[in-house]
């Protein structure tokens, strides 16, 4: 196929911050954006004031923007995005960062997402998410998105057969990534017998199914590859990336999303297949949304996910490195960092730079993030294909 | 969950009359589901508020759409309505909510519902009803009002048995007066006799019948008396003390209260002299209703979630003459229009004790004060049927007969024509 958008040349990425995350946080988004920041200048070698890109994703910032946010931490930039897209803030914000970057309207652009979560914030959240929601799903009884997730899981089993042991493969598999990566909020192990012995919260959604909501902040930046290797930074390229909303509305319940729109057009511009990328990192809100980005992104075809689970591993050494860190369901969800914590999770392991367990000789990723369920589905998912600057597993 | 069909059809489990209440235990508060709407879904409640199901349909491209929007997300037309449409659908997911964030799911689960992909075009998220089958099942989907007064949709069985009625998750939504305790404001009219012997055979526990003044004789007292769980209380809406003496005595055991107190009398405003009858007609039609609501609504409102049969609804039996003047009766018009308002505001004030507020409107019932009108005329136990469709349905607005079926169409199609046409 013919490529109509122009490649990310010129463009690196580097300094993965993850701010280790708490259950529930007497502090604000403010806070913890602050403490991502500091901590990517610091690991950069930078000052505040060499940022003069900022991309900030929170849930929580209310009632300012990333406006606010430049003067309440003595910033400025001059290119600024808000990018309001829960788990496909990761990706979106790089693709817009790198365009900056490209375009010369930002040298050094720090991307950030970070969250608090108050004792009773999820439930205010959930009921104000958006009109539809509002109007059509909250008033349904909707513990909030565990719900809607249940309905396309049930309508997933029973056209594709995949079973709750297929989803607990994939659960199983991550606590056990999660079990090296210092910051995981979930530290014990998890046996499949657990897995399924577990409480229903909305059939045939089971309580390990689901993510802890905690407070936390994630990040990394976008520079020129001149600029991180003047500061000594390891550095990733962007292969490829693509981003697609309200993909399919009319298909009457998801089952897929708009990744199998761009797919062809992000492995043609990457110029490698799925099969050459040594990490996988994709949004893992609910395991059957993982598995329809196996799908949709072109591990396996429509309806063959189970099957893929069944033939592979997902652990850290295993065939299929997947969501290295644990992932959202394991190392916990906080806000719009869990738009974030695969694409960060995906830079240390190509940069061979893990907390935990580290995946031998990977040199490149695909990470992949989905968010913002408006009614009865998620509206926004997008994928980046990325390749370490150079062999750091010598 | 792998799509089998459960061998055996799913039942209702069958209500079973509520044990008496231990004076120990806590009362439950009323808790209601969240209530904010978009201006735009409040259409959606307002035909919910009759009991019939319709959809925005953009009149530029006939895209039927849900939820609702301010543009039509095929053609962006801004011209848009809400029709009818048809209910059928078919159940394509389904899940039972175990747990959940707000506290009136959290008291109410497990809580099922589902995906249903709607023959008109759209799919939307519906209760389900304990009969309907596991997914994929035809179902029908119909709107109702939630106890915040706000619409949620429902699906309902093809087919339901005898015992849909008494389906948990339908009961929230509908005022059934299965087991409940009613009290009949004023038995010694047609109307109120005909409620009373509705509610007994709807299988209401205890009827209470007002009656105002026993000592004066009173004809039809046996003929009261003779229907099973009457008990005939005394009650005169015009008499403070009266009212509040009656809800000392039952109010924390009126589930449903059903005010048919009606002063009818011909003549308008200039046809009569002086206004010693319209002051009647206020005092019985307006200020009793008032006096009613004063000291029965703070009690039914702390009863909205007590057991099984927990307060439930305030009934009010108007004319349609409410909503325009109609001279021939224009002082009862003037009552009527001003008790409707007074219904508007007990409406919104017993909503947070998740009360329902029925307004059935009816035209001229045969009864000696219409004597000299034609027919077509609503009998009172045509009015009684009604009241007990509207409790079941938990319909907010219903008009009975056909004069009322009609004045309501004209009312909502346009007011002012329909006041000329009264007044001609």
């Amino acid at each position: 196929m013919t490529i109509r958008r122009t490649g990310y040349d010129g463009v690196t990425l580097a300094v993965p911050v993850s701010v280790p995350y708490v259950r529930y946080s007497t502090e604000t988004a403010h806070w913890w954006i602050a403490r991502a920041l500091r901590r990517l200048t610091e690991d950069a070698g930078i000052k505040p004031g060499d940022i003069d890109g900022l991309c900030v994703s929170s849930f929580t910032l209310a009632p300012d923007t990333a406006v606010g946010l430049t003067q309440h931490l003595g910033l400025s930039p001059r290119w600024l995005d808000h990018i309001p897209m829960g788990g496909a803030s990761g990706v979106v914000g790089l693709r817009r960062a790198a365009r900056a970057v490209q375009a010369g309207d930002a040298d050094i652009v720090a991307c950030v997402a970070g969250d608090t979560n108050h004792v009773d914030s999820f439930r205010k959240m959930l009921s104000s998410f958006s009109r539809f929601a509002q109007d059509a799903s909250y008033p349904y009884g909707f513990g909030g998105p565990n719900t809607s997730f249940a309905l396309l899981t049930a309508r997933y089993m029973q056209l594709y057969g995949a079973t709750r042991e297929d989803f607990g493969k994939l659960c199983v598999a991550q606590r056990e990534n999660a079990l090296s990566y210092p910051h995981a909020i979930m530290k014990k192990p998890l046996s499949l017998e657990q897995y399924l012995a577990a409480r229903a919260i909305s059939d045939p959604v089971h309580l390990f199914d689901c993510v802890m909501p905690c407070a936390g902040a994630e990040a990394f930046l976008v520079t020129r590859p001149e600029i991180a290797a003047d500061l000594g930074l390891r550095g990733a390229r962007v292969l490829g990336a693509i981003e697609r909303h309200n993909a399919f509305p009319d298909d009457p319940i998801q089952l897929r999303g708009g990744w199998a729109v761009d797919r062809d057009e992000l492995w043609a511009m990457a110029g490698i297949t799925a099969e050459a990328v040594d990490v996988v990192e994709t949004y893992d809100d609910y395991p059957v949304i993982v598995m329809m980005q196996f799908e949709d992104l072109g591990l396996c075809d429509k309806g063959e996910a189970p099957a893929f689970v069944r033939a592979n591993d997902f652990t850290v050494t295993g065939s299929v490195a997947h969501n290295t860190c644990g992932g959202q369901l394991s190392a916990g969800q906080a806000g719009a960092a869990g738009g974030y914590i695969g694409l960060v999770e995906a830079l240390r392991q190509i940069t061979h730079r893990a907390l935990g367990a580290q995946v031998p000789k990977a040199r490149r990723a695909l990470v992949s993030g989905f968010g913002m369920i408006n009614y009865d589905r998620g509206l926004c998912s997008g994928a980046a294909v990325l390749e370490a600057e150079e062999d750091y597993s010598a | 969950m792998t799509g089998a069909k459960p061998p055996t059809k799913p039942a209702t489990e069958r209500l079973t009359e509520p044990p008496k209440k231990d004076p120990r235990r806590k009362t439950q508060q009323a808790l209601v589901p969240p209530q904010g709407r978009s201006r735009a879904a409040l259409a959606m409640s307002a035909s919910a508020a009759r009991s019939v199901l319709t959809l925005q349909i953009c009149n530029d491209c006939g895209r039927v759409q849900y939820p609702a929007r301010d543009a039509c997300a095929s053609c962006l037309s801004v011209d848009l309505d809400w029709r009818p449409v048809s209910p059928d659908g078919r159940l394509i997911a389904e899940t039972t909510v175990r747990t959940s964030t707000e506290p009136y799911f959290r008291e109410r689960t497990p809580w099922r519902v589902g995906t249903v992909s709607l023959d008109a075009g759209p799919t939307v998220l519906a209760y389900l009803h304990g009969e309907v089958e596991a997914a994929p099942a035809a179902v029908r989907v119909l709107p109702y009002l939630d106890r915040s007064g706000n619409a949620v949709l429902m699906a309902l069985p093809v087919e339901g048995s005898p015992a849909m009625s008494e389906d948990r998750q339908l009961r929230e939504l509908t005022a059934d007066p299965k087991y409940r305790r009613v009290l009949v404001t004023d038995g010694r009219n047609p109307v109120g006799r005909a409620v009373a012997q509705a509610l007994s055979d709807a299988g209401a526990s205890i009827v209470f019948v007002g009656i105002a003044e026993a000592w004066k004789g009173f004809a039809e007292r046996d003929e009261l008396l003779a229907i099973p769980k009457v008990e005939i209380m005394d009650l005169d809406v015009t008499d403070t003390t009266s009212v509040e003496a009656l809800a000392g005595e039952i109010g924390g055991k009126t589930d449903i209260l059903i005010n048919t107190a009606d002063h009818v009398r011909a003549g308008g405003v200039m046809s009569r002299h002086g206004v010693t009858t319209a002051r009647d007609e206020l005092e019985i039609n307006v200020l009793g209703l008032m006096r009613l609501a004063q000291a029965f609504g703070p009690t039914m409102s702390f009863r909205g979630a007590d057991q099984d049969n927990s307060a439930t609804a305030f009934v009010n039996i108007l004319s349609c003459y409410a909503l325009a003047n109609w001279p021939t009766y224009g002082g009862h018009s003037i009552s009527q229009a001003a008790a409707l308002s007074a219904v508007q505001c007990l409406r919104a004030e017993l909503r947070s004790g998740g009360i329902r507020v029925i307004s059935l409107f009816t035209g001229p019932v045969e009864e000696p004060w219409y004597q000299t009108l034609p027919p077509p005329k609503v009998a009172p136990a045509a009015v009684a049927k009604a009241v007990v469709e509207a409790l079941r349905q938990g319909t907010e607005d219903v008009a009975v007969g056909d004069i009322a079926k009609d004045v309501l169409a004209r009312f909502a199609e346009n007011p002012k024509v329909l006041e000329r046409e009264l007044g001609q």
